[in-house]
């Protein structure tokens, strides 16, 4: 093994070790995951969000879910939870709009508001 | 892509509490809910709460479940990882909070913790090297062979000021350079790990193989390019089968990735590890009787000088480390001398791994900075006494070392405060004691181990410890003379001097300790023929308070002895020459009218 290889191999495991890492700084998304979320396929949501983190190698964000949030009828309700800022509720979410939402919002730092409540 | 990772403690406490079996239900429980390509079930090494066992960690959230059963795993299956609702009932109990769950890192028994040599035990899979790598694993490896020569290597780890952590406190970078310099011309040298912990009580370093066996292995090929050896030993207890499988799996991992076996990362240096099994004699986990053993010979030691960085394993230059320095060695090198440097004390330095048994709450394992009071790490670590029971007093260093009474709870514990106050580090056992504990029969349990495990070599140790422990059994009878106290106290001076090991020379230790702080139980024992701490059996006396009896014969249906006699609803009797002292009495008695003397 060269030091190159084990380097990769580091850094294809980062994201795999720094999910058990608790960071009071790290962004959260939180994904309703009650009755009424996993009907309306909060499921798809969720992995769309935990894949597109993973593929775009975005640091310091923890996908996670939560419980029926009370809107039951805007189902499935995402929530972003950013470190010093507002928190941010997307709601009527499906998988393609998760990944806009990762792509503006996750990397570009800007809330895609048509999606807001 | 797994969003949720759900750690498992795969360490030997939980697991003897039936992890595997919560490992297999949770695998499947996963599988039926059709969760499998989304949370990932690793078995991880001990996280230190031994006494919450089994524990269940979910991240990313890092929710702590303790004492989880298999009856419990549909449950948190269905209603946390599908649906994302913690289920409290089954958690933690002190991280519930009125605003939710708060993380572990802010409890009690981890805030004040500083985890170095324990960093990996309880977060990776030990069984997967990946996972050792992506934590940084092999970085320091890699570090020394390209951009250190070994002088540099031992410079750094004497500036560290990292010391023995097995229990003597040589500075190990001392040892290292002995072993590079000290024989010039040497064909062959030696690196061995000591992975004997035989102490009663000490599984620190058990909880390091099992949880990051890599980190041994990467450190122990540090050493062999500091004083240029190319084979290792390790020589671990065959009583820690779960250790010995994953430093197998470690190791047949590390060859097969090249970091152990020729020519590691392109350069010439070349280092491969071989295991070899104790058979559980406490005394080769003395260096010279381990070499020994290795060889292939009766473990028994021999006397040094030489010492082995001149001859050591087969007649060559060697150095032998415990696992706990090991496990500091790879975050020295590439976190630096003065990091290390900066924790703990002036003359100890870094962190220790403690394990904390006896009369605590929080048994299990803790790791912190050198300094530390025994009040910090009993009362606010260790949750305190349970049963609102009073501390008397703590024991390190197993058989050769002794106790710190009450009076000493506030001073740092480091190498030469605990030598000053006649305890010893010792390899980090922690046996917390309190009002019940009798420290005659304290002394007399160690002596009793160190009479089985004197390999028989000389006689002060063979012969003498034999004599201190009919000494002190006479005494827990009762039939000891202040002389007695005397005499014992000389033989335990004559044992210290002349022994030809560590074994011998240490094993006086404990009574002497209880003789310094506990003197007036000894004299209790002869004089007034009395337990204080109503231990030892022969000097008690059980009694029925008429007053209080209720005549229910309870007690003289429990008896095994049948010596409790008396008539339905009138006080009973215990005939004291039938009574076999077993307390079984007490413990049903409604009435508290049995009473021990």
């Amino acid at each position: 093994m060269k030091i190159e290889e084990l380097n990769a191999i580091r850094d294809k495991m980062k994201n795999q070790v720094t999910l058990r890492a608790e960071d009071p700084d790290s962004t959260k998304v939180l994904v309703a995951m009650g009755t009424c979320g996993i009907a309306a396929g909060a499921r798809d949501v969720l992995t769309a969000f935990a894949d597109g983190v993973a593929e775009n190698n975005i640091e310091k964000v923890m996908v996670s879910q939560t419980g029926c949030i009370g809107n039951c009828q805007l189902e499935p309700i995402v929530e972003i939870l950013e470190k010093g800022k507002d928190k941010v509720t997307y709601v009527n979410m499906n998988a393609d709009k998760a990944k806009e939402v990762i792509e503006k919002h996750l990397i570009g730092g800007q809330v895609v508001s048509e999606y807001t409540i | 892509m797994y969003r949720s990772h759900v750690l498992i403690c795969g360490g030997t406490g939980c697991t003897s509490s039936g992890s595997a079996a919560i490992e297999k239900a949770l695998v499947s429980e996963i599988e039926k809910n059709g969760l499998k390509e989304e949370v990932q079930v690793v078995k991880t090494g001990c996280f230190g709460l031994c006494a919450l066992g089994p524990i269940m960690i979910v991240y990313p959230e890092g929710t702590f479940y303790s004492m989880v059963k298999v009856e419990d795993i549909p449950e948190i299956v269905e209603e946390h990882l599908l649906k994302g609702r913690v289920v409290t009932r089954l958690v933690y109990q002190e991280t519930v909070t009125d605003n939710g769950i708060k993380s572990l890192q802010d409890t009690a028994f981890y805030k004040k913790q500083n985890r170095v040599a324990l960093r990996n035990c309880g977060v990776i899979n030990p069984e997967n090297i990946d996972e050792y790598i992506g934590e940084g694993g092999y970085q320091a490896l890699a570090k020394v062979l390209t951009e250190m020569s070994p002088d540099d290597v031992i410079q750094t780890i004497l500036d560290s000021g990292l010391r023995g952590r097995g229990g003597g406190g040589f500075p190990t970078g001392m040892k290292w350079k002995l072993a590079r310099n000290i024989v010039k011309d040497a064909d062959q040298k030696y690196v061995c790990c000591n992975a004997d912990e035989g102490d009663p009580g000490a599984f620190m370093d058990r909880s390091v193989l099992e949880g990051d066996p890599h980190v041994v292995l990467e450190a122990m090929a540090i050493a062999g390019y500091a004083i240029g050896a190319t084979q290792g030993y390790i020589y671990v207890r065959a009583e820690y089968p779960i250790a010995v499988e994953r430093l197998e799996i470690a190791i047949k991992q590390a060859r097969e990735y090249g970091l152990l076996g020729n020519n590691i990362f392109g350069t010439d240096f070349s280092f491969d590890i071989g295991l070899r099994l104790g058979a559980g004699a406490f005394v080769c986990g003395e260096e010279t009787a381990l070499m020994t053993s290795i060889e292939g010979n009766r473990g028994e030691p021999r006397p040094r000088p030489p010492f082995p960085a001149e001859k050591g394993l087969f007649q060559k230059p060697t150095i032998l480390n415990n696992v706990e320095t090991y496990a500091n060695i790879p975050q020295i090198i590439l976190n630096g001398s003065d990091w290390f440097a900066s924790m703990g004390t002036e003359k100890s330095k870094g962190t220790k791994v403690f394990a904390l048994g006896g009369k605590i709450h929080n048994t299990g394992l803790v790791e912190v900075p050198m300094g530390t009071t025994l009040r910090t790490v009993i009362e606010e670590i260790g949750g305190g006494i349970p049963n609102g029971k009073k501390f008397k007093a703590a024991q390190t260093g197993g058989p050769s070392g002794g106790c710190i009474p009450a009076e000493h709870m506030d001073i740092p514990i480091d190498y030469d405060n605990l030598i000053s106050i006649g305890s010893m580090m010792g390899s980090g056992g922690l046996i917390v004691m309190d009002e019940d504990n009798c420290m005659v029969d304290i002394a007399k349990f160690f002596l009793e181990f160190t009479v089985d495990e004197s390999c028989g070599k000389c006689t002060p140790c063979r012969i003498g410890t034999k004599r201190m422990y009919e000494m002190l059994d006479k005494i827990t009878r009762g039939q000891g003379t202040l002389e007695d106290i005397d005499k014992l106290e000389e033989l335990c001076y004559y044992i210290k001097q002349n022994s030809l090991c560590g074994l011998g020379q240490t094993a006086p230790n404990p009574v002497l300790s209880t003789l310094r702080y506990f003197r007036d139980e000894y004299v209790a024992h002869v004089v007034d023929k009395k337990c204080p701490a109503g231990v030892c059996k022969h000097l008690l006396s059980f009694e029925i308070d008429p007053e209080k009896c209720k005549g229910c014969t309870l007690c003289s249906r429990v008896c095994p002895a049948g010596a409790i006699s008396g008539a339905v609803k009138t006080p009973h009797v215990i005939d004291k020459d039938k009574c076999l002292k077993c307390g079984a009495c007490i413990e049903k008695c409604k009435f508290g009218a049995i009473s021990k003397k």
